[in-house]
């Protein structure tokens, strides 16, 4: 153990000088979700594994969804002005265009709600905020996903 | 740098705070879009009135900011993915950052006119 702590050099560069010696052991940072007897079976999943490579394969495919959405909505063809129920229409009469706004609703929401998910795990202290924000956020984001499904669906030029 | 802290500054931390304001931006920005879309449900004077709304100097100023926040976060992503995947990606994450930070500024600039012109034409006369 000691003979560990002091040659602490650990911190090197970025600091310039180490804050720690063997008078001054660095703070043992525990793992996160350390496994202990208390962990009931149940979380023992890949969940955060999957979600941890859903956000960079949703990620790359955003990159072209959503940055293509941006340049026809705001710089080709005249940028915002042109857009209104019209254009809409004329959009949504193609059923490319309703794949891609449907694949970037997806896609965008799971990954925008996952991304909150941990932030509110991040700085959420107490188990009841911290539960309660994420059924909010669950809510707000199931909510979105149908009502947008729902309009894309059943979109209807003729509505008047 | 008070002990026991995780955060460490510099490139790493910051582009890192970066990315998550950012994401968090676009997602409620996303919630109020799916929102004012659905208009569309509603009837066309009422997507028009709102949308209307989307081409004022104002609200212009407000689309350019989001399209700062995407830039960022869609390039400073990729640059976490070449980070977790890439060999060599740890190793050069200081340059990568400033890569992407420098093609930001491009695209920033090259996105003033497209999305800040109608604005500017309409403060001060075309
Ligand atoms: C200020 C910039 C933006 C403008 C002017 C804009 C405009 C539009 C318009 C006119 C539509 C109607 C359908 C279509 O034409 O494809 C639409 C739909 C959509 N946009 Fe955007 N958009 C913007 C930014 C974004 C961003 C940043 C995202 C993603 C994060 C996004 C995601 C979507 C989605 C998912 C739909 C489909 C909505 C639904 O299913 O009801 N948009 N947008
Ligand atoms: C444009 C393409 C995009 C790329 C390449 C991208 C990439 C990424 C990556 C790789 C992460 C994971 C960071 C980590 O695990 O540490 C992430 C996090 C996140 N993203 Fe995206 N993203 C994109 C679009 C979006 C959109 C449209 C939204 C909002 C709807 C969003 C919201 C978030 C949030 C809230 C986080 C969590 C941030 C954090 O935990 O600090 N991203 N993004």
């Amino acid at each position: 153990m000691s003979a560990e702590t002091s040659s602490a050099a650990a911190i090197g560069e970025v600091e310039g000088v180490s804050l720690y010696d063997t008078d001054h052991p660095a703070p043992l940072i525990e793992a996160p979700r350390k496994r202990t007897k208390k962990t009931p079976k149940s979380t023992r999943t890949n969940f955060e594994l999957y979600g941890w490579l859903f956000m960079r394969l949703s990620g790359i495919v955003l990159v072209v969804l959503v940055l293509g959405h941006l340049l026809i909505q705001l710089v080709l063809d005249g940028g915002v002005s042109k857009i209104g129920f019209a254009f809409v229409a004329g959009r949504w009469a193609s059923p490319f265009w309703q794949i891609w706004d449907l694949t970037m609703l997806w896609l965008a929401m799971l990954h925008g709600a996952n991304g909150l998910r941990t932030v509110i795990n991040d700085y959420a202290q107490r188990d009841n905020t911290r539960f309660w924000l994420k059924m909010l956020l669950y809510t707000a984001t199931v909510f979105t996903v149908l009502l947008g499904t729902l309009v894309i669906f059943t979109f209807d030029p003729n509505i008047r | 740098m008070p002990a026991g802290t995780l955060y460490r500054g510099r490139e790493g931390m910051w582009s890192w705070v970066a990315h998550r304001v950012t994401g968090v931006l676009i997602f409620f920005f996303l919630f109020v879009h799916v929102l004012d879309t659905a208009l569309v449900r509603v009837s066309p004077e009422a997507y028009d009135k709102v949308v209307a709304t989307y081409k004022t100097p104002i609200v212009a100023c407000l689309e350019y900011g989001l399209v700062a926040a995407i830039l960022f976060h869609a390039l400073n992503g990729l640059r976490i993915i070449a980070v977790d995947f890439w060999s060599k990606g740890p190793r050069l994450q200081k340059q990568m950052l400033w890569t992407v930070v420098v093609i930001w500024l491009v695209l920033m600039v090259g996105a003033l006119y497209p999305v800040l012109g109608h604005a500017a034409r309409e403060l001060f006369g075309s």
